[in-house]
């Protein structure tokens, strides 16, 4: 039987293998590459998505389990691009590979979601799940605090 | 090479291209022995070359290879270089556009084709991208800058001499007239272009660009909003997808398998076994046995479930334990000397008080957050590949020879890359994927490394045991004698090579810069038993980590404050001719690039400004410091810790950059940013063991890297010097070196723990290794 879901508001259907993480369906069935494979296992964070807004590691998400949710990625994010976070990210210059920021910035876009005003421990213990190799962590902290502070003057 | 893939091909003994021995080349003896077989080397009897002229495609410096104006305005900067995270695509433009005076917001760039006879040396490694091309980049804008005014003044009726090019026009203020780049784009392209000499460079308080400190990242739009196309998206139609069994030792190949399973995985379409390499291992592939999926899901499900007997290889014995401990007894005999001055023996017998100690550093691996990847089509006669390599061109040359290619009918276009720290300046990754390709009759493949495939299939990081053995008769050493025991990347060129070369050597080891009269430095035996390779910074990490950790345990022993100690080791202000020590300087002119001790002392006079070593220091923190030069700048790291049962938190961190002429001093930052967090994560975690041949480690949970958690509070980056009257250096590595020994100097200073044994692992709250 087909799985259903939504993918950045598009309504999909499924019928392959439901074992498949969801990292794979997007990059790999319907070309959303924005999503990135790190380890497979949940560890690094660069396939990080929102499920229902939740932030997930889509590695570990098989496509039995996305029945029914409404995905988001980084290319869903925000339609021009232009999210506090991802706005921040460039304000900061987070980014320098940038291979992993897609999860970085999706991880952070939940953080301050449902914590608007994140202290530094709050970052520190939101953000631990996603690995930048490039040691981009001092600027991703200052780029949630201003995309934080904009948000909140908006 | 390989073992024949097609009938009609035949095993012949691999002949390494320039391309593969680049590096040999900047190296010492061995390098050398090497590179005299190579068609086109330099004789001993040759002018020596430097810098880019040393590289092979040397520098270029045509606008019209580099600078694409269109009608619209726009401009288009072509890129060789690799973009992996440094920001060179940006910096590259800023330089053009700088000198042009072109508008950053009309600006796209596109990577230039693999083909370093037409686009000038493009192998991005050993940070040289701008000390290479500054120069000739910026010859490049200012000549595209004299054809526009040429072509705005034969339009104008004007004299060159009362036109400006600014603000993407060019301006004749006394008539108040104007005409834009894109007005003028097709007129200028008629002009020939200004020889050399004729070409004027702008001054540098007229750049609005270049030097200022401030975000030029003309990528981030596409890396913030996941449409940056890296290795591991690049597509091409019907094309399949590839994981690989790889034998887990090197050296051993299939004895026997089984695909039965893997056949029956849905998605599943094809399973080739690819052929054992043979010789050494250059950059070909590791053979093994590939599945071939209609996704990447399907090939990795099919490739686990394949059933492979490994034959034995001849390096089913190398555990890292005993190759530590074969290493410690090497380092105890006497080694071959590489660097000898005055009488360290008659020294050290008459010294009052002998001070001894032996560092060891493991095996790391990269682990760039994006695998090795790449897309490749390859049938018996052409082949195209998208890749996240660092080499380019290298990459076309290894795949025309591993495959038995016309080069002219290779293309290899180059992705963004997701980390490259020296891992994608190996193409092995793309080679497999040809392989594949043409035994799928030229379906493209794009070829899939798990997490682990990337641990456990590396070319790592060395790993070294090292002694030094001082004299001391006052409070400054007599005599200063260090060993290196530790296996060289020559290795996987050449068999037979069984200690660090003049690659190695060249990397911060002979151009220990103390003042010391009687100084002698060893190599002792270490062959390879794994594929070694260039990790970011190379030999200098275990270089810097032995000197560095050293000169604070001689601080120790005069009872002296590690900071002051460090710089009454560096001795008056003076320059070392980096030929008297035999060094090879990274390949750059001694003349420009002399070793200079004083721009070493102010960067460590920075960095303790900067940590506060002078300051009130808290209770319960200690502090510490190292500096560097490598890759022809210099650097100092200095850190504020503490530890709080057995829990090291660092409360600052400062690292100082002497690099000469700074371009893109926030890229800059970045890069100093990134060496820290990287120099961390080696120090507190970083380690590959092997046990019957084969690494442990697989993923982020047995080799861990440091997170955000863990990162310093407070990180400081100071940029010193940086006029554009200073030549250019490194930027990309010369961050790493002094972090991890300024690292454990801090942790010494707070708890009195040496560590002198990486990675600091549990060695905080449990006991401390000693070798």
């Amino acid at each position: 039987m087909a799985i259903t879901l939504k993918v950045n508001g598009k309504d999909r259907s499924y019928a392959g293998d439901p074992d498949m993480p969801l990292l794979w369906y997007l990059r790999d069935e319907i070309g959303l590459p924005g999503t990135k494979f790190g380890c497979g296992k949940a560890l690094c964070g660069a396939c990080t998505v929102h499920l229902d807004g939740n932030a997930v590691r889509s590695c570990q998400t098989p496509m039995s389990a996305a029945e029914g949710f409404a995905v988001t990625t980084i290319e869903g994010l925000s339609e021009s691009g232009d999210h506090p976070v991802q706005k921040a990210w460039r304000e900061i210059g987070v980014a320098q590979c940038g291979y992993c920021q897609p999860g970085q910035i999706m991880q952070a876009a939940a953080l301050l979601k449902t914590t608007p005003k994140p202290s530094d421990a709050d970052i520190d213990s939101a953000m631990s799940g996603n690995i930048c190799r490039c040691g981009t962590y001092d600027r991703i902290r200052a780029a949630i605090k201003r995309a934080a502070s904009q948000e909140a003057g908006r | 090479m390989n073992a024949p893939l097609h009938p009609d091909d035949t095993a012949e003994v691999f002949v390494p291209s320039p391309e593969l021995s680049r590096r040999m080349l900047l190296g010492g003896s061995a390098g050398l022995v090497l590179a005299l077989s190579l068609p086109g080397a330099a004789s001993a009897a040759d002018e020596p070359k430097y810098g880019a002229d040393s590289q092979p495609g040397g520098a270029k410096d045509d606008p019209r290879l580099f600078i694409e104006l269109a009608p619209d305005g726009g401009i288009t900067i072509i890129c060789n270089r690799a973009e992996m995270g440094q920001g060179i695509r940006s910096s590259v433009a800023m330089i053009i556009l700088d000198e042009m005076g072109a508008d950053w917001n009309r600006l796209s760039i596109r990577q230039a084709e693999g083909d370093e006879a037409t686009y000038g040396n493009q192998n991005t490694d050993g940070s040289r991208s701008i000390r290479h091309w500054l120069t000739p980049l910026r010859r490049c804008g200012a000549a595209m800058r004299m054809m526009l005014v040429q072509a705005a003044s034969t339009r104008l009726g004007v004299p060159v001499a009362e036109l400006e090019a600014r603000d993407h026009k060019v301006v004749h203020a006394r008539s108040g007239r104007s005409l834009s780049f894109g007005d003028l784009a097709v007129d200028a392209a008629k002009l020939s272009v200004p020889p050399r000499d004729i070409v004027r460079l702008k001054d540098a308080s007229a750049l609005t660009m270049v030097g200022k400190d401030r975000v030029f990242a003309h990528d981030g739009r596409a890396m913030t909003t996941g449409t940056a196309t890296y290795g591991i998206d690049a597509t091409m139609p019907g094309m399949l997808f590839a994981a690989v069994a790889r034998p887990p030792v090197l050296g051993s190949k299939v004895a026997s398998f089984d695909a039965t399973a893997a056949r029956a995985v849905a998605g599943v379409v094809d399973v080739i076994e690819l052929p054992a390499p043979a010789g050494p291992p250059l950059f070909q592939p590791l053979g093994g046995i590939a599945v071939v999926a209609k996704n990447s899901w399907a090939a990795m499900k099919g490739r686990d479930a394949l059933k492979i007997d490994w034959a034995a290889s001849p390096h089913d014995s190398y555990d890292s334990r005993a190759y530590r401990d074969l290493s410690l007894a090497n380092a105890r005999k006497p080694g071959q000397p590489v660097r000898s001055e005055g009488d360290v023996d008659t020294a050290l017998a008459k010294a009052k008080k002998r001070v001894v100690a032996e560092y060891y550093l493991p095996h790391i691996a990269h682990a760039t957050m994006e695998p090795p990847a790449a897309v490749v089509r390859c049938d018996g006669e052409s082949c195209e590949a998208l890749a996240c390599v660092q080499d380019p061109s290298g990459t076309r040359d290894t795949l025309a020879a591993m495959l038995k290619l016309e080069k002219a009918r290779v293309v290899v276009r180059q992705t963004f890359l997701g980390g490259g720290f020296g891992r994608k300046s190996k193409p092995d990754f793309v080679v497999e994927a040809a392989m594949l390709s043409r035994a799928m009759k030229g379906t493209p493949i794009k070829i899939v490394w798990s997490r682990e495939d990337d641990v456990r299939h590396d070319y790592y990081h060395t790993v070294a045991v090292q002694r030094l053995e001082a004299a001391m008769d006052g409070d400054l050493p007599t005599a200063w004698l260090h060993r290196v025991v530790s296996p060289s990347i020559i290795s996987i060129f050449a068999d037979g090579i069984d200690r660090e070369q003049g690659l190695e050597t060249g990397l911060g080891l002979l151009s220990m810069p103390f003042a010391i009269p009687n100084v002698r430095i060893e190599t002792g035996e270490a062959l390879a038993h794994t594929r070694i390779g260039w990790f970011r910074s190379v030999a200098n990490i275990p270089h810097a980590f032995a000197i560095q950790c050293f000169a604070a345990e001689l601080a120790e022993a005069a009872g002296q404050d590690p900071k002051d100690y460090l710089l009454r080791l560096l001795g008056p202000d003076r320059l070392i001719d980096p030929r008297t020590i035999k060094d090879a300087n990274y390949g750059e002119d001694p003349a420009l690039y002399p070793i200079d001790t004083g721009r070493l002392r102010r960067v460590v006079e920075v960095a303790g400004k900067g940590v506060g070593w002078n300051g009130k220091q808290p209770k319960g923190w200690g502090y510490g410091i190292a500096c560097h030069r490598s890759f022809v700048s210099y650097t100092a790291c200095a850190f504020a810790v503490s530890v709080t049962d057995g829990q090291l938190t660092i409360h600052k961190a400062d690292i100082a950059i002497d690099c000469g002429a700074q371009i893109n001093p926030d890229r800059i930052r970045a890069q100093m940013e990134g060496s820290v967090m990287m120099g961390l994560s080696l120090a507190l975690s970083g380690e590959i063991s092997f046990a019957k041949g084969a690494v442990q480690q697989g993923s982020f949970d047995d080799y861990p890297v440091l997170r955000i958690d863990a990162a310093p509070r407070k990180l400081d980056v100071h940029l010193v010097g940086g006029g554009l009257d200073t030549p250019p250096s490194g930027v990309g590595e010369p961050g790493v070196p002094p972090v991890a020994p300024a690292l454990c100097n801090a942790i010494h200073a707070a708890t009195g723990r040496r560590i002198r044994v990486l990675p600091i692992g549990d060695q905080l709250s449990g006991p401390v290794q000693k070798l």
